[in-house]
């Protein structure tokens, strides 16, 4: 009888441990194998065959497909460099310098990762479409109501995220400093 | 007393168990990988253009938007694959993930190093089977060995404006990619 208790017991505690591991693991991603600069977050061996079994079965529960590592790079921020999770209700500004790409793309989608609807049908922005100043610098505004400039807009939702896409690069697994890439600064500048 | 505490371990041994074995088992398990979206958009062995995402629908999470997308869904048990890929104005890459979406191979214009992108793509096994002598004078065949008979080319090319996205369509309209029958 004691036997009976103590094994169904065991099975139950074992069950939700391994279970509740496996949920937190997935939905809020795991370190292996990170390259992080500032607010930004990589995981270059993703698009690659060296891929970690947390990764490979977060790709496979989403559906999306990784960026291949002759192909770029994809930096992933959820916060500004205070820690601050991205509210669209908020205005942030993005500024710096980029790393070493070819061309880069920096695009705004929902938790999901879906692209999030807008009154202008600005989804993304191009390395080569961006307004730079004389000396090259750019500002990204990234708020719900219509900026000058590099405009972003984040449809007023409550909760976004920002990938930054690097193709042609030479960051990936060897890069280890911030000196080798800089990524851009997040600063939050106010709520609505 | 101790019972009690060999309970509670054997509990948590178990547990590290079944969160090790269900993360080993979700990509078969799941449903709705890469792959899966694709089967009812694309027909096997060809080039087969997607629709850009939009904010109301998009064919998989996470999708570039800058970018015009082609997908090769191949098979490679009736033999192996030629990919030829026209390069567009800006950049365009080929990423080769297996049926469970693991991008084992990536390679852009640049490295291609020429104005097409031309690709062999084989098993381990009829790789094994190409004769030496046509491997060695062929010295700017590319050939590519997929670690499963099945999975997809996906063809990627940068339209660094809005108004290029066009151009970029354009070019992956022309690209290709056909079975080569075994001999």
């Amino acid at each position: 009888m004691r036997l009976l208790f103590g094994s169904c017991f065991t099975f139950l505690i074992a069950a939700a441990i391994g279970l509740g591991a496996t949920w937190l693991t997935l939905t809020r991603g795991v370190a292996f194998g990170t390259l992080t600069i500032g607010a930004w977050t990589a995981w270059p061996k993703s698009g690659s065959v060296d891929i970690d079994p947390y990764a490979r079965a977060i790709i496979a529960r989403s559906g999306e497909l990784p960026t291949g590592m002759g192909d770029g790079v994809a930096f992933y921020a959820h916060t500004d460099d205070a820690g601050d999770n991205f509210d669209g209700r908020c205005t942030f500004a993005i500024s710096g310098l980029t790393p070493p790409a070819r061309y880069w793309t920096l695009t705004l989608y929902d938790p999901e990762g879906r692209l999030v609807a807008n009154t202008i049908d600005r989804h993304s922005f191009t390395s080569e479409e961006i307004v730079r100043d004389v000396d090259g610098r750019f500002v990204i505004t990234v708020a719900a109501l219509a900026r000058p400039g590099n405009w972003l807009p984040t449809g007023g939702i409550e909760k976004f995220i920002l990938v930054w896409r690097l193709y042609d690069t030479p960051i990936g697994v060897a890069t280890k400093t911030t000196k080798e890439g800089p990524m851009p600064a997040i600063v939050r500048k106010g709520c609505s | 007393m101790i019972r009690a505490v060999l309970w509670i371990l054997a509990a948590i041994l178990l547990g590290g168990i079944v969160h090790l074995s269900t993360v080993l088992a979700m990509p078969q398990a799941a449903k709705q990988d890469a792959y899966s979206r694709l089967v009812p958009l694309t027909p096997v062995n060809a080039m087969v253009q997607l629709a850009p995402p939009t904010s109301e629908t998009a064919i998989m999470p996470f999708m570039d938007p800058a970018f015009a997308t082609a997908v090769c869904r191949y098979d490679l048990t009736g033999g192996s694959i030629k990919l030829i890929a026209p390069v567009s104005q800006s950049y365009t890459s080929v990423t080769f993930y297996t049926r469970k979406s693991v991008a084992y191979y990536a390679i852009n214009d640049r490295a291609a190093g020429r104005r097409t992108i031309e690709l062999d793509l084989m098993t381990p096994e009829q790789h094994a089977q190409v004769p030496e002598e046509e491997d060695v004078t062929a010295a700017d065949r590319l050939i590519i060995e997929s670690p499963t008979a099945m999975g997809l080319i996906v063809l990627r090319a940068l339209a660094a404006e809005p108004g290029l996205m066009p151009m970029a369509r354009r070019a992956l309209a022309s690209a290709t990619c056909d079975i080569q029958p075994v001999q």
